[in-house]
């Protein structure tokens, strides 16, 4: 038992001392995102689809999904979500046309569909909040996260009209709706997860039960009465 | 008994199997946790198989579209994702499962005569489910999909005379493409599943035919009652079938909890860089492969390329995993349980699973001057502990080993 607790010990350290993201030189700062939060969900999509769709597309997600899962009827997210003339049920690509991107910003614009599986929230809540001035940029902004980035600050109207608070807020609001895009599933398996694993820890308690009752016998070396 | 003879029994040996393997197999009564894991595999084995029916009915194996397929598993196939996230972290429990049941052997002896050849079947069955999970992790068609399957492939190019075109046998193309995803796909759905489920029969076979060894490392067998059954011996059935029905649900817990509140266990599981779709022309920060293969990854980086070859590097990563063969001619112990050891084995244990810790946990980090030092470190352990094996396990005092189990 002691060298099952050392090696416990062991194992555990090692997944501490670890992060799963990339090392980044730059401090982060910790999204706090809910993604159980619905309104800031619904806020996060909004904005999303104001300030970021019109170059960046979320090809692996559906119009009618993110109704469905906001609870938006389809006559609201056409009429607020959907600007490119697109049935509810297609994917979210941007109206965008590729070549145009390249030569505009020098490359397409990154599909942003797992950009919270591949990054982390807490990257994007940062990088969106790291623009600053710098004239020998083309748009003259650079970001402190990821340095010379070729893309402006898409939300410095937002910034312009915002408290800092308030701007962090909808920074995050649209760093949750990004997590929840990333994987969609995580609604449903955030809220089934606790009562699988009630129903398996009740049907645990019962199969320990029936297995003390079997293994009686065994205690007492008189199983071969059961024959 | 000829009067209780089914229909089925006059045409096919059930009952004659039921008895044989469950009902009046022996097995040792004093199992302990480390016995719970050679059913556990099984079990995984199954959850895998039946997860992988239904993501193969909807993943494309095409470099153009695999990405999107899982994708499209993952969002918009009905309970698509809980499917995915069984198999993706399924293949992660299964090497823990393995792990484990591997290191049950090193403590009680298991390897040791009569159970050689079960032991050579369980190593090969290791050895494939290795190529298994590396087969599968390049479906996904992410970028460390790719680029894991990038270098691992190449390492075969370091073949001294015949490498490169080795290479683009292996590959079916000049990188790793189209041609090299179909190929894994098939490997992976098909030869080896085959393969594995074949081994595992054997393994079975085998074991059932010497028997179950124990914590005490006593044949049970040599200690037997009037009637021919051994004094410690309890049938399986009923007796471990419900014990490890128990051990069954108490692991979905734990798996599910992961799969529900951390399916890609902060990358361990599932790698961030994954989130990316694969291309060639932009290599990762930093490539790893999965935890479970990298101790071996760590003893292939520890070696320094010699004659301008890495070969020597691969050389050694492959000795690593087939020294594990010679286990059972290695050990000259005239015990087998750990309880019953001289100190010097225990010692040489102890350093042997910090040495590979230590292994797995470097080749998930980037080299560094002290960790380059640290993984030639453990290599020498790693590979003491088999070479020196016939010399610290003849001296040293053992215990006297009882008769009967002990509880």
């Amino acid at each position: 038992m002691k060298s099952l607790k050392t090696l416990a010990l062991v194992f555990s350290l090692s997944l501490l001392s670890l992060n799963g993201f990339a090392a980044s030189k730059v401090h982060l700062d910790h999204a706090d995102t809910d993604i159980m939060d619905r309104a800031s969900l619904q806020n996060g999509a909004k904005l999303f689809m104001n300030y970021c769709s019109g170059c960046h597309a979320i090809s692996f997600m559906r119009y009618n999904r993110i109704g469905s899962d906001l609870g938006l009827s389809d006559e609201l997210i056409a009429q607020n979500l959907m600007f490119a003339g697109n049935k509810p049920g297609e994917p979210m690509v941007t109206a965008m046309p590729e070549n145009a991107a390249s030569k505009w910003f020098g490359g397409v614009p990154p599909d942003l569909s797992l950009v919270a599986r591949s990054k982390g929230t807490d990257w994007i809540y940062t990088y969106l909040r790291s623009f600053y001035e710098d004239e020998s940029r083309i748009f003259g902004v650079n970001n402190k996260v990821l340095v010379n980035a070729s893309m402006p600050d898409a939300l410095w109207s937002l910034r312009k009209d915002q408290s800092e608070a308030e701007f962090d807020n909808s920074v995050r609001d649209i760093t949750n709706f990004l997590d929840y895009v990333g994987e969609p599933a995580k609604l449903i398996r955030l809220q089934l997860g606790k009562w699988v694993l009630l129903f398996l820890g009740v049907l645990f308690i019962l199969v320990y039960m029936l297995k003390k009752e079997y293994w009686k016998d065994v205690k007492y070396g008189v199983w071969r009465r059961r024959d | 008994m000829k009067k209780n003879q089914s229909w089925i029994d006059q045409r096919f040996p059930l009952s004659k199997v039921w008895n044989e393997h469950l009902a009046e197999y022996y097995t040792p009564r004093n199992f302990n946790f480390w016995y719970f894991f050679g059913g556990l595999a099984v079990l995984m084995l199954g959850m895998q198989l039946i997860t992988g029916i239904f993501l193969t009915m909807y993943y494309k194996p095409d470099a153009a579209n695999a990405f999107a397929s899982v994708e499209y598993i993952m969002r918009d196939i009905e309970w698509g994702w809980l499917i995915r996230y069984l198999h993706s972290t399924g293949a992660s429990a299964f090497f823990v499962i393995i792990y484990l049941h591997m290191f049950r052997a090193l403590l009680y002896g298991s390897y040791k005569g009569p159970r050689e050849f079960l032991w050579i079947l369980g190593m090969l069955l290791y050895v494939l489910l290795a190529a298994e999970a590396f087969f599968g992790y390049v479906l996904p068609w992410g970028q460390m999909s790719f680029w894991g399957a990038q270098v691992i492939i190449s390492l075969f190019g370091s073949v001294p005379v015949i490498g490169p075109d080795l290479l683009v046998w292996i590959l079916g193309d000049y990188a790793v493409g189209d041609a090299t995803l179909n190929r894994f796909f098939s490997l992976h759905v098909i030869v080896l599943p085959l393969l594995l489920v074949v081994l595992v029969f054997l393994h079975l076979v085998a074991l059932h035919h010497v028997g179950s060894n124990n914590p005490d490392g006593i044949e049970i067998k040599e200690n037997k009652d009037k009637d021919g059954i051994p004094k410690d011996g309890i049938p399986f059935h009923p007796y471990f079938t419900i014990k490890d029905s128990m051990v069954v649900v108490g692991f979905i817990w734990i798996m599910c909890a992961v799969i529900f509140y951390a399916p890609a266990l902060n990358g361990y599981f599932l790698e961030h860089a994954n989130f990316v779709e694969a291309n060639p022309l932009k290599t990762p920060e930093h490539i790893a492969p999965v935890w479970y293969l990298t101790p071996f990854y760590s003893v292939l980086r520890a070696i320094p390329p010699m004659f301008g070859s890495q070969f020597p590097g691969v050389l050694a990563m492959f000795a690593a995993i087939l020294i594990f063969f010679a286990l059972p001619w290695l050990d000259r112990s005239p015990v087998k349980s750990i309880r019953y050891r001289s100190p010097i084995y225990k010692w040489a244990l102890g350093i042997f699973v910090v040495s590979f810790v230590m292994l797995g946990w470097l080749g998930l980090k980037p080299v560094t001057p002290t960790y380059a030092l640290l993984g030639r470190i453990a290599t020498v352990l790693y590979f003491a502990y088999f070479i020196l094996m016939p010399w610290y396990t003849s001296i040293g005092k053992t215990k006297e080993v009882p008769l009967r189990v002990t509880e």
